[in-house]
């Protein structure tokens, strides 16, 4: 990318909010069902039904608006988007449009230069989702299902604050934890319950005035994002070094081909009519209830992470890393409990080997096959030099694999520690008489065959011996 | 006429309606007619005046987040037009 | 019994408790004289007449059993706008013709709840848009008094229904006069009441923030019992208010003695037939001789409230109206070759004139550029002329006029004026803009025409209006005058 050129990005987020039940109607929100069988009258826009607001929708967006330094809005007002679509059964959106339920909020990224990057939230409101359209095997129709049709979303719109790709990346994740540990969405990108529209524009480096921007649509993971964002810049900035202009218009990302087109059809008579939806008064939001909002707010992230390196003293990202997901930083916090080990010792170990299974088997934190108590129990054996770190793996496999405890593993296995300076002593003074020559050329000052003679002691004790005392008393019987 | 056949072609369009020659004519005379009409409206002083979207002064009821509803399909199909495995059919929807 | 018929739903009642006939002889009754007489009017859509026997007969041995509701065994009709399951509910449109609702709005499962049988469905303007019947698909209503006369509309198969004895009360909707200016032309009574206090639930939407549901009857008595039983709170319905409702009955029988009489000076203007006019102040004169009081209010933007009205009522119509696609359910055009084709030609070939007409005034006046200039402006103007309501109400208990500016006029009269249509509505209008309750009562007949005493209230204002009509009624003949073809 030439640098001559600077990218703007704003996004607009929807996230699909956790309810049993639809935004205006007591119909389900499963995601899988049979087409159309979560649908009803309401869902469906039969003539003479009516919406009525689900409360539990208010207390998410103002949950939301409370996590991100937001304001709620006291009152806010539906609004109806009108456009004709298949999908659309009424022929016109519910939303919000000129007061919304959430405004001016704010949230912090890391930037390219590892410095933290504020990122302005103009927004989040209330609106239905649209049902789907279905293209295969149906010949020349489309076939309708509404079952996703009336599930809550809580639009997020940005600022147009973000520089880069990378940035609309951690910004889009920032938002995805937030949601996650709020408990207001499930962030399932696969099931379309969290994707985001980005607006990117170009502009010379240094000027003011925003470019002519295109929408993208519909991203529904973090890496097509990226790639969208990538490919869409590329095009502006070519088609403006070319002497051509940007449209304002609506693109299509195509993960095969790898390019973004245009959506005519989207553009066609773009006039949404926009007016306050007779059908709902205006949403009162009292202090009371938020303060009761805000007296259930879970810690977030950017708070817990900063108590992890205070209470905990992790190095690096350590702290970073185990509070990016809020069910990882409660086991994190679950070992912790049970142990008296240092605490970057559970660390390396949540972050490390267990990590490391979960991403080998395709699993969540949710889906664990060692609970929080087993890893403490692996952790204090390792504390209490009952066994070394590396025999450790051996037995965090062996209780992967579902052999039981770490104590049941070290005694149906015999992995337990030898620390009795006696049998160490023994075994070193069997491998120094079995290797003359070497103690020689060690005592001639090869220092580093010290190495040698440590691996040909753990050998003897099939790795149980303690490796710090292995070492000081090979030093001390070479030496004299 | 306040409204041109080209604006009616507009609106029409936008509310998705298919009107005849004979129906172009008559709605340019008559839209144009109630247009002329309800242009009354501008005389009045409506400074500072808050618009009025609804005729009581209360606040949205919140019904709790419970499911009332299991399925009905197969009745609320019964009034559709064209059906195919639970499906609503329309004419192949190109993007 | 010889005139079942002729009687108030009160004397039905009393005939039905006293044993003197039973509901499956007072239904059948009334629908040996539907069969015979609607030919001449085209007041019915659909005549339930299997389902209305079987619950006459429910009725019948409800009473047996000693179990009575308000209203059991006493027969109404629903204007076809109210979504009633198992059966056709067209509200007058090509695009519903073949639309079986499968659920019951509030309203109709409410008055069967009170044991009402419900003989059929009413006749109306398509979507209740049109104040003379006209614009229905299944062709117009005409007036008992004189068949080449228009009931009124929307709701003018109801009007004309209670109006020839075919039953003593049909229900209504009223969006800006549709039940009481059909009520005025018809020599019936049509009450509707404030905004919120009858659910919208399943009664097919024309203008959410105007539309409110009510009741034609003959005497004001009848309508507190029916209005008794359909208004009330509705989980369903975001807009109806929880608020107690009062027993309508229970004072009605009360002196209006000190009652203070509002009268709008613009409403007794040129606009006005001179004689309409005349009948409407000898019908005051008779509600000062029961101790009320006049007092000259002013409304000074009530003459803005039509424009107002065509700003805001198409544009709720055009989007209430999007639903009907041809996709779920109603009319879908044939052999659509795309999309575009399937919405244009299963919306131009299902709505009629004046539907389209509304849907692309409501279009326009929403559109990118005249937003402004229109909706908003129509909403602030709205809020003046509902203010203005407020103040007069500080003065005064009910405000009286005429209901419409005329009697009935011939069909076809109008039917080319898009204008003169709507003017017929100029003094029922405010009352929908405003979410105020009104009430038409019959004061009289201009050659031999009906006309009407139009009374608003302020909110929540309908035990008033009820009271205030029934005194009249007790000192008037004229809601007891039956149309000389339907005796």
């Amino acid at each position: 990318m030439s640098a001559a050129w600077e990218v703007v990005i704003g996004l607009e987020i929807h996230a699909q909010l956790a309810t049993k039940s639809k935004i205006f109607s007591g119909s389900p929100t499963a995601y899988g069902a049979e087409p159309n069988t979560q649908a009803n009258l309401v869902d469906l826009g039969y003539p003479g039904v009516l919406p009525v607001l689900n409360k539990e929708v208010v207390r998410m967006a103002t949950m939301f608006g409370l996590a991100i330094g937001a304001t709620v809005a006291r009152r806010s007002v539906f609004a109806r988007k009108n456009y004709f679509y298949p999908d659309l059964p009424k022929g016109y959106q519910i939303s919000q449009l000129e007061l919304p339920i959430v405004e001016h909020g704010e949230l912090f990224i890391t930037d390219a230069n590892g410095n933290e990057k504020r990122i302005g939230v103009t927004r989040a409101h209330l609106e239905e989702d649209a049902g789907k359209s279905i293209h295969e095997g149906l010949d020349a129709s489309s076939g309708i299902d509404l079952n996703r049709a009336g599930t809550p979303l809580l639009e997020i719109v940005s600022e147009p604050d973000l520089r880069s790709a990378k940035e609309a990346v951690a910004y889009m994740k920032k938002i995805h934890t937030i949601v996650r540990y709020l408990g207001i969405s499930d962030g399932n990108m696969q099931e379309g319950s969290f994707r985001c529209d980005a607006n990117v524009s170009v502009r010379p480096m240094g000027q003011e005035e925003l470019g002519t921007r295109a929408e993208l649509k519909n991203l529904n993971s973090f890496r097509y994002i990226e790639k969208a964002i990538n490919i869409e810049v590329e095009r502006q900035i070519d088609l403006i070094e070319d002497g051509g202009k940007v449209v304002q218009e609506t693109r299509l990302y195509d993960s095969d081909r790898d390019e973004t087109r245009s959506m005519r059809s989207k553009e066609e008579a773009n006039d949404y009519r926009y007016f306050p939806d007779p059908d709902l008064l205006p949403v009162e939001i009292s202090e009371e209830f938020i303060e009761a909002v805000r007296a259930t707010m879970p810690e977030l992230p950017a708070a817990k992470e900063a108590r992890f390196v205070d209470e905990y003293s992790l190095k690096g990202d350590d702290a970073g890393i185990l509070t990016a997901s809020r069910p990882l930083a409660d086991y994190f916090e679950a070992v912790i409990a049970a142990t008296d080990a240092p605490s970057q010792i559970a660390a390396n170990w949540v972050i490390g080997d267990l990590a490391g299974a979960l991403n080998r088997d395709g699993l969540d934190i949710e889906d664990v096959k060692i609970s929080a108590d087993e890893l403490a129990g692996l952790v204090n054996r390792i504390h209490d030099n009952t066994i070394s770190g590396k025999i450790a793996k051996q037995v965090f496999e062996a209780m992967w694999e579902g052999e039981g405890s770490a104590d049941d593993v070290i005694e149906a296995r015999g992995l337990k520690q030898i620390t009795d300076s006696s049998a160490i002593e023994a075994v070193v003074d069997k491998v120094i008489a079995d290797n003359p020559g070497q103690v020689a050329e060690y005592q001639a000052g090869k220092d580093k065959l010290i190495g040698f003679f440590v691996g040909k002691v753990m050998q003897e004790t099939k790795g149980q011996a303690n490796p710090g005392q292995v070492n000081q008393i090979l030093k001390d019987k070479l030496q004299s | 006429m306040s409204l041109d056949k080209e604006q009616v072609h507009h609106i029409a369009l936008l509310a998705r309606l298919k009107l005849s020659d004979a129906e172009y004519a008559e709605s340019v005379e008559k839209l144009s007619r109630i247009v002329d009409f309800v242009d009354q409206l501008s005389q009045a002083d409506t400074t500072g005046v808050v618009p009025m979207a609804h005729p009581l002064d209360a606040a949205q009821r919140l019904r709790p987040d419970v499911v009332t509803e299991t399925d009905n399909r197969d009745r609320y199909q019964e009034n559709a037009p064209a059906v195919v495995d639970g499906l609503y059919l329309v004419p192949k929807v190109i993007e | 019994m010889m005139d079942m018929h002729l009687q108030t739903m009160t004397e039905l009642a009393a005939g039905l408790e006293k044993g003197d006939f039973s509901s499956v002889e007072l239904t059948q009754t009334l629908l040996d004289r539907v069969a015979a007489l609607d030919d001449r009017l085209n007041a019915f859509v659909t005549v339930t007449a299997a389902e209305a026997l079987l619950a006459a007969a429910r009725a019948d041995a409800a009473r047996a059993a000693g179990n009575v509701g308000a209203l059991n065994g006493l027969p109404i009709i629903h204007k076809d706008i109210f979504c009633t399951r198992g059966v056709k509910t067209t509200c007058g449109s090509k695009m519903l013709n073949n639309f079986i609702s499968p659920y019951d709005a509030t309203v109709v499962e409410k008055l069967a709840a009170a044991g009402a049988v419900v003989l059929g469905k009413s006749n109306m303007d398509e979507f209740a848009m049109g104040s003379s019947n006209e614009t229905s698909f299944f062709g117009p209503v005409r007036n008992p008094w004189d068949l080449e006369c228009s009931p009124g509309g929307s709701s003018g198969g109801s009007s004309a229904s209670v109006a020839a004895r075919f039953a003593p009360a049909a229900t209504g909707t009223d969006t800006g006069g549709s039940i009481r200016q059909p009520a005025a032309l018809t020599g019936t009574v049509g009450i509707k009441p404030t905004y919120g206090r009858v659910s919208r639930y399943g009664m097919i939407a024309f203008a959410s923030s105007l539309d409110q549901a009510g009741v034609i009857t003959r005497s004001s008595e009848d309508a507190a019992r029916v209005l008794g039983v359909m208004a009330g709170f509705d989980e369903r319905d975001s807009t109806s208010i929880d608020h107690p409702v009062p027993d309508y009955l229970a004072t009605i029988g009360d002196s209006i003695k000190g009652l203070r009489v509002g009268i709008v000076r613009q409403h007794f203007d040129a606009g006005l037939d001179e004689q309409t006019g005349a009948r409407v102040k000898a019908a005051i004169a008779v509600i000062e001789s029961l101790g009320a009081t006049t007092v000259e209010v002013d409304l000074p933007n009530i003459d803005l409230s039509v424009p107002t009205y065509y700003v805001v009522a198409p544009a709720e119509c055009s989007s209430n109206l999007s639903r009907f696609d041809g996709v779920r359910f109603g009319h879908r055009a044939e052999n659509a070759e795309d999309l575009l084709d399937l919405y244009c030609r299963s919306r131009g070939e299902g709505f009629g004139d004046e539907v389209k007409r509304r849907i692309m005034t409501g279009a326009y006046v929403l559109s990118a550029g005249y937003y402004d200039a229109y909706y908003l402006k129509a909403q602030q103007v709205r809020q003046l002329i509902a203010d203005d309501f407020k103040k007069a109400f500080a003065d005064v208990d009910v405000i009286a006029g005429p209901t419409a500016p005329s009697p009935a006029f011939k069909l076809g009269d109008k039917v080319d004026d898009p204008i003169q249509m709507y003017l017929n509505d100029i003094y029922t209008i405010g009352a929908n803009l405003a979410g105020l309750p009104a009430i038409s009562v019959p004061c009289g007949f201009v050659n031999d025409m009906p006309v009407g005493l139009h009374l608003v209230g302020p909110h929540f204002g309908e035990e008033v209006l009820l009271r205030c009509g029934h005194q009249y009624q007790q000192q008037t003949e004229w809601h007891k005058a039956c149309p000389e073809a339907f005796q």
